[in-house]
C-alpha cells in the first residue's frame, strides 16, 4: 500500500474534486470551505498514520516507494520518509487544516480557488519533505512556489503584487544554481559508475572533487538559504510575510521556511561534508547575525505582522545555528526548532490574523488593554508568546537550549557564536513582551477596542490545537525528539565521514566547453 | 513508389490545401463552408501517414529523406497547422480574414516546414524555406486594411529575403567546396578537408549560420521578431512563432550535425555565443514590454536561445532534448497566442497587457489556461515546459557547457518576470471592470483544452515522447 504517495497527492486530488464544483457566484462557498477543511484532516489523518506506522528502530528511510519515471537519465519517483521528515510532515498536516479553518472569516473572495491553492501547496510541500530522488525533490520545491505566489498575489493585503513577485523571484533565482549542481552530481554520478543517478543515497557516496564539491555547495546553500531565510538574504521575507493573507503566513512560516532548513540538514550538508565543514562556520555568522538583527529590526516594527516576521529571522537563524555546529545535541535542537517554530509562529500569525479581522489593522499603537475585552484570546496569546520566547515548560524552550548546548560544544564553532546567540534569547523576550504588554495590558485606550468580540468557537477550535502542542511539546518532547534521534545521528555520522581531501579521485577531467566534440 | 512514399506526409497536406483553395473558388460569395475542416483532413491524414512511415526510413528522389527525425518534426509541424486551425475557426471571421486563402496559405507553408525538416539538399531545403516563408509573409499581412499588419509583413519580407539571400550564398559556396549541393557530399568534402579547412568552409558555413539564425530569431539576427510578431494576427503570430521555428531548428539541426559536423569545436564556440547573447536579450527586452504579443515575441527568442543550446550539447541526449523542447513550447506557445486571440474583439485586438485587467474575474477559465501556459514557458513543475528546459540544461552539463546552463537557467528567472506580469494583470488585478471577451465555440475550446492537456502529460508524463525523440535521432545522427 502506498500510503506515502497517498498522503502526498490526497490534498490534490481534493483540489481537483473542488474544482468540479461550480461556484461562479459564490453560493457554494459554505460547502466548499467545509469540503477543503475535511480534506485536509483525512490528509492529515493519513501523515498520523504514517506516524503510527512508522518504526523508529527500523530501516534508515520507511515507506520507500520507488519507479522509474525519465528513464533517459534515471530519474525515479522515489519517495520514502526518515523521522525528521515525518515529523515535518505531521507539522504540514497539522498546519493545513489549521488555516484553512482560520481563513473561514478572512477570505470571502474567490474561495473555491483559494482552497484549491492550498491543498495544491500541501501536496508539493509534503512531496519536498519526502523525495528521496534529488531531481523530484527540485519538482516539488519549485512546485511550492506557484500556489504560495497566487495565494500571496490574489488573496494577500495592499502590496500583495509587489510582495508575491518579490518572493517568487528571490527563491528562483537562489534554486536554478541548484538546478545546475544537481544536474552536475547527475552527471559526475555517470562518468564514475557508468550511469546518471539521482537517488540521494547513491549521491551521497560519490567522490565528488573538492573544488565541484564547493561550487556545488555553495549552489545548494544559496537556495536553502534564500528560503530560510538567512541574513543578509531576509529581504523577500518580511514583504511576503506582512502582506500574505493570515494561512498564507501560517503556511509559510510554520512549513515552508522550514523547507531551506531542512534542505540543508537532508542535502547541502551530506552531500559536500567537506565544504560543508569548512563553510560552516561563515555560515553560523551569517545565522548569528541573523539573530541578533533579527530581534533588533523586530523591536522597532510598528506592526505586528511584521515584528513576528522578523522574529522568524531571528528564530530560524538560531535552526541554522544548530545545524552549523554539527554536533547531536545542536542538530537534534535545530531539528526540533523546526517544529517549534512552525507551532509558535504559526500561532502567533494566527492570533494577528483573528486581531486584524477584528480591526483591519495589525498597528500596535491601535490596541492596548485587550485583556479586559477578550480574556480568552490574551490567554492564548500570552501562552503563544511565551513559547515563542523560550519559557521553560513550552516547546521552545527544549529546541533553543539543544542548539546552544549543542554550539557550544562544537568542534567546528567558536564558543563565541553561542554567546552572542544567547543574547538573542534575551532580546527575542524583550520584543515580544513589549509588544504583548503594549497590546494586552493597561487600559482600553481606543474606543473602537471597547466591543471587540472574544474569540467564536471557530477561531477556539483554531487556537486550541496549536496552544496544545506548545504545552505537550514542551513538557513530553521525548514524543517527538525520539523519531528523530536516529535521522540526527545519521546525519552527523555522514559528516564527520570526511575522508582524506589529498587523496587521489579517478575521475575524468571536467571537460571545457567546446572541446568536447564527438 | 519508394520516392512517393517519402513524401506522402507532404503530399496529403499538399492536396489539403488545394482543395480549400477549390473550396474557396466555388464558394458563393456569401455562402459560408467549413474550409478549415478539410485543412484538419489534411494534417491529420499527414499524421497518420507519418505514423506508417515511422521506422522504414523511406528515401525520396534522392533528396527527401522519411526517417524518423523528419517524421517527428512532421508530426510536430502538423500538430501546430491543427491547433492553429482550430483556433482560427472562431477568430477568422471576426478578424475579417478572408478565410479561403488563410487555409490555403497556412496549409502550404506547413508543407513547407514538413519538406525543410525531411530535405537533404540544401536547395531543397532553400525551397522548402521559401515555400514556407512567403505563406507566412503574406499571412502576416493578409489584413489588408490594417496598417499594422501591412507593416509588418513588409519587414518581414524585407529582412527575410535579406536572409534567404545569405542562406543562398552559403548554398552556392558549399557548391564550391563540394561540387554538390547534397548534405552528404558536403560532409565527405568537409571530412577531408577538416584539418587545415578553407576560405570557402567557413563562408559556406557562416552564410548558412545567418539563414538559419534568422529564421530561428536568434540574436543579433532577430530585428524581424517583435515587429513581425506583433503586427501579424494573433493566430498567425501563433503559427509562425512555433511552426516556423520548428522547422528551421529542425533544418538547422540537420545541417550543422551532418554536413558540418566535423567542425563541430569550431561552430559551437560560435553558437555559444550566439545562444547566451539570445537568451539574455530575448528575456533582458522581453521585461521591458507593454505588449504580450511583443512580449511573447522577445520570449520566442529566448526560447531560440534554449533551442541553440540543445543543438550546441548535441549529444544524444542534447538532440533528443532539442525535439523535446521543440514539441513542449510549441503545445504552450501555440496555446497562449490562443487565448490573446479569443479575448481580443475587433476594435482591441493588438494584444496590450492591460487587455488582460481581470481577465479571471471575466472568463475564469480562459486565464487560467493562459497561465498554464505561461508558466509552461518559464518553466514550472509540472507543465512541460520545465522537463524541456531541464532536459536542455541536462545535456549542456553533460557536455560541459556549464556557462551556458548558469546563463540559461539565470536567464529563465528574468523571463519568469515578464510571465508574471501577464500573470498578475490577469489574476491580481484590482480594476476589476467586466472584461468584455466575445463567445467562442466548441471548437476553440476543445483546441484550448488539448493544448493544456498536452502541456500537463508532457510535464507529468514525458517518457514517452523522450524515448520517441531518442528513437528519431538515433536513426540519423
Amino acid at each position: 500500500m502506498a500510503l506515502l504517495s497517498f498522503s502526498i497527492f490526497l490534498p490534490t486530488l481534493g483540489a481537483l474534486l473542488l474544482a468540479l464544483i461550480p461556484n461562479r457566484d459564490g453560493s457554494r462557498d459554505g460547502l466548499i470551505r467545509q469540503l477543503a477543511l475535511g480534506i485536509s484532516l483525512v490528509a492529515f489523518a493519513l501523515t498520523l498514520a504514517l506516524w503510527a506506522g512508522f518504526d523508529v528502530n527500523g530501516a534508515e528511510f520507511q515507506f520507500v516507494e520507488r519507479t522509474m519515471w525519465i528513464d533517459v537519465f534515471n530519474v525515479e519517483y522515489y519517495i520514502g520518509i526518515d523521522g525528521v521528515s515525518l515529523m515535518l510532515i505531521v507539522l504540514t498536516g497539522f498546519l493545513t487544516p489549521i488555516s484553512l479553518l482560520a481563513s473561514w472569516g478572512s477570505v470571502t473572495k474567490k474561495v473555491k480557488e483559494f482552497s484549491i491553492f492550498m491543498l495544491v501547496l500541501e501536496t508539493a510541500m509534503i512531496g519536498v519533505f519526502s523525495a528521496l530522488d534529488v531531481f523530484l525533490f527540485y519538482v516539488f520545491w519549485d512546485a511550492v512556489l506557484i500556489p504560495m505566489y497566487f495565494l500571496i498575489g490574489v488573496w494577500g493585503y495592499d502590496r500583495r503584487i509587489y510582495a508575491s513577485i518579490k518572493f517568487l523571484l528571490f527563491t528562483m533565482a537562489g534554486s536554478v544554481l541548484m538546478l545546475v549542481a544537481i544536474i552536475l552530481l547527475a552527471v559526475l554520478h555517470q562518468q564514475q559508475t557508468g550511469s546518471y543517478s539521482f537517488d540521494l543515497l547513491e549521491l551521497y557516496a560519490l567522490q565528488i572533487p573538492a573544488g565541484t564539491a564547493n561550487l556545488c555547495f555553495l549552489a545548494f546553500a544559496l537556495a536553502f538559504s534564500i528560503k530560510v531565510p538567512l541574513f543578509p538574504l531576509h529581504t523577500w521575507l518580511p514583504d511576503a510575510h506582512v502582506e500574505a493573507p493570515t494561512a498564507g503566513s501560517v503556511i509559510l512560516a510554520g512549513v515552508m521556511l522550514k523547507m531551506g532548513t531542512y534542505g540543508l540538514m537532508r542535502f547541502a550538508f551530506p552531500l559536500f561534508p567537506e565544504a560543508a565543514t569548512a563553510w560552516a562556520p561563515f555560515i553560523a555568522t551569517l545565522a548569528v547575525i541573523g539573530i541578533v538583527y533579527g530581534a533588533l529590526v523586530a523591536m522597532v516594527q510598528p506592526d505586528m505582522k511584521k515584528l513576528v516576521a522578523y522574529s522568524s529571522v531571528s528564530h530560524l537563524g538560531f535552526v541554522v545555528l544548530g545545524l552549523c555546529a554539527l554536533t547531536v545535541n545542536g542538530v537534534q535542537g535545530a531539528a526540533y526548532q523546526m517544529l517549534n517554530h512552525g507551532i509558535s509562529t504559526g500561532g502567533l500569525f494566527l492570533i494577528v490574523g483573528m486581531l486584524s479581522d477584528r480591526r483591519h489593522t495589525r498597528l500596535i499603537a491601535e490596541f492596548g488593554g485587550l485583556k479586559s475585552v477578550m480574556p480568552k484570546l490574551v490567554a492564548a496569546f500570552l501562552i503563544i508568546t511565551l513559547s515563542s520566547i523560550a519559557m521553560p515548560g513550552l516547546n521552545g524552550f527544549v529546541g533553543e537550549f539543544l542548539i546552544l548546548m549543542g554550539s557550544w560544544r562544537s568542534e567546528v564553532l567558536l564558543p563565541r557564536f553561542t554567546v552572542v546567540a544567547a543574547s538573542g534569547v534575551i532580546l527575542s523576550a524583550v520584543y515580544m513582551l513589549w509588544m504583548f504588554q503594549r497590546v494586552n495590558y493597561g487600559e482600553v485606550t481606543n474606543p473602537k477596542n471597547e466591543t471587540l468580540p472574544d474569540l467564536s468557537v471557530r477561531e477556539w477550535c483554531v487556537l486550541a490545537p496549536v496552544v496544545a502542542l506548545a504545552v505537550v511539546m514542551g513538557v513530553f518532547p521525548n514524543i517527538f525528539l525520539q523519531p528523530m534521534a536516529p535521522a540526527v545521528e545519521r546525519m552527523v555520522q555522514r559528516m564527520e565521514r570526511r575522508p582524506a581531501i589529498t587523496q587521489v579521485i579517478p575521475q575524468a577531467e571536467a571537460p571545457v566547453a567546446g572541446t568536447q566534440a564527438r | 513508389m519508394d520516392n512517393l512514399q517519402a513524401i506522402m506526409p507532404m503530399l496529403i497536406v499538399t492536396l489539403a490545401a488545394m482543395a480549400t483553395m477549390l473550396a474557396e473558388a466555388f464558394r458563393r460569395k456569401d455562402e459560408r463552408m467549413p474550409i478549415g475542416g478539410l485543412g484538419v483532413i489534411g494534417l491529420v491524414g499527414a499524421i497518420a501517414a507519418a505514423g506508417l512511415l515511422w521506422d522504414r526510413n523511406a528515401v525520396g528522389f534522392g533528396v527527401i529523406q522519411a526517417d524518423n527525425f523528419s517524421l517527428f518534426v512532421t508530426v510536430v509541424v502538423a500538430v501546430i497547422g491543427l491547433f492553429t486551425i482550430m483556433f482560427s475557426s472562431e477568430v477568422v471571421e471576426r478578424e475579417g480574414i478572408p478565410s479561403g486563402e488563410y487555409y490555403t496559405l497556412t496549409l502550404f507553408s506547413v508543407v513547407g516546414m514538413m519538406m525543410m525538416a525531411s530535405a537533404t539538399d540544401l536547395l531543397v531545403i532553400f525551397i522548402a524555406l521559401e515555400i514556407m516563408s512567403i505563406a507566412v509573409y503574406v499571412l502576416t499581412g493578409i489584413k489588408r486594411t490594417d496598417a499594422a499588419g501591412t507593416e509588418a509583413s513588409f519587414k518581414y519580407f524585407l529582412l527575410g529575403s535579406f536572409s534567404s539571400a545569405f542562406f543562398l550564398y552559403g548554398i552556392a559556396f558549399s557548391y564550391a567546396v563540394s561540387g554538390s549541393t547534397r548534405l552528404d557530399a558536403l560532409s565527405t568534402a568537409i571530412a577531408q578537408s577538416a584539418s587545415a579547412p578553407g576560405p570557402m568552409v567557413w563562408l559556406a558555413m557562416g552564410l548558412l549560420l545567418v539563414g538559419f539564425a534568422f529564421k530561428v530569431s536568434a540574436v543579433p539576427f532577430h530585428m524581424w521578431t517583435p515587429d513581425a510578431y506583433e503586427g501579424a494576427p494573433t493566430v498567425v503570430t501563433g503559427f509562425m512563432s512555433t511552426g516556423v521555428k520548428a522547422a528551421a531548428v529542425a533544418a538547422f539541426l540537420r545541417v550543422f550535425l551532418s554536413a558540418f559536423e566535423p567542425l563541430r569545436g569550431d561552430w559551437t564556440q560560435l553558437l555559444t555565443w550566439i545562444a547566451m547573447l539570445t537568451m539574455v536579450v530575448g528575456t533582458v527586452v522581453g521585461v521591458a514590454q507593454t505588449n504580450v504579443k511583443r512580449m511573447l515575441a522577445y520570449s520566442s527568442i529566448a526560447h531560440a536561445g534554449y533551442l541553440l543550446a540543445g543543438i550546441i550539447a548535441a549529444s544524444a541526449i542534447g538532440k533528443s532534448a532539442v525535439l523535446f523542447y521543440l514539441a513542449s513550447y510549441a503545445v504552450a506557445n501555440v496555446g497562449a497566442f490562443g487565448v490573446i486571440a479569443f479575448i481580443a474583439t475587433r476594435e482591441r485586438n493588438t494584444g496590450e497587457l492591460t487587455d488582460f485587467t481581470g481577465l479571471w474575474y471575466a472568463k475564469p477559465m480562459l486565464a487560467v489556461l493562459m497561465a498554464v501556459f505561461l508558466l509552461s514557458l518559464g518553466g514550472f513543475p509540472p507543465m512541460a515546459g520545465f522537463i524541456a528546459k531541464w532536459y536542455i540544461f541536462a545535456a549542456a552539463v553533460n557536455e560541459g557547457f556549464y556557462t551556458l546552463a548558469i546563463v540559461g537557467v539565470l536567464t529563465s528567472v528574468v523571463s519568469v518576470f515578464f510571465y508574471l506580469r501577464i500573470v498578475v494583470m490577469m489574476f491580481m488585478s484590482s480594476n476589476k471592470a467586466e472584461l468584455e471577451v466575445p463567445p467562442f465555440g466548441i471548437v476553440g475550446t476543445l483546441g484550448l483544452a488539448l493544448a493544456a492537456i498536452a502541456t500537463f502529460y508532457l510535464g507529468i508524463l514525458p517518457t514517452r515522447l523522450i524515448d520517441l525523440a531518442t528513437q528519431s535521432i538515433s536513426t540519423i545522427f
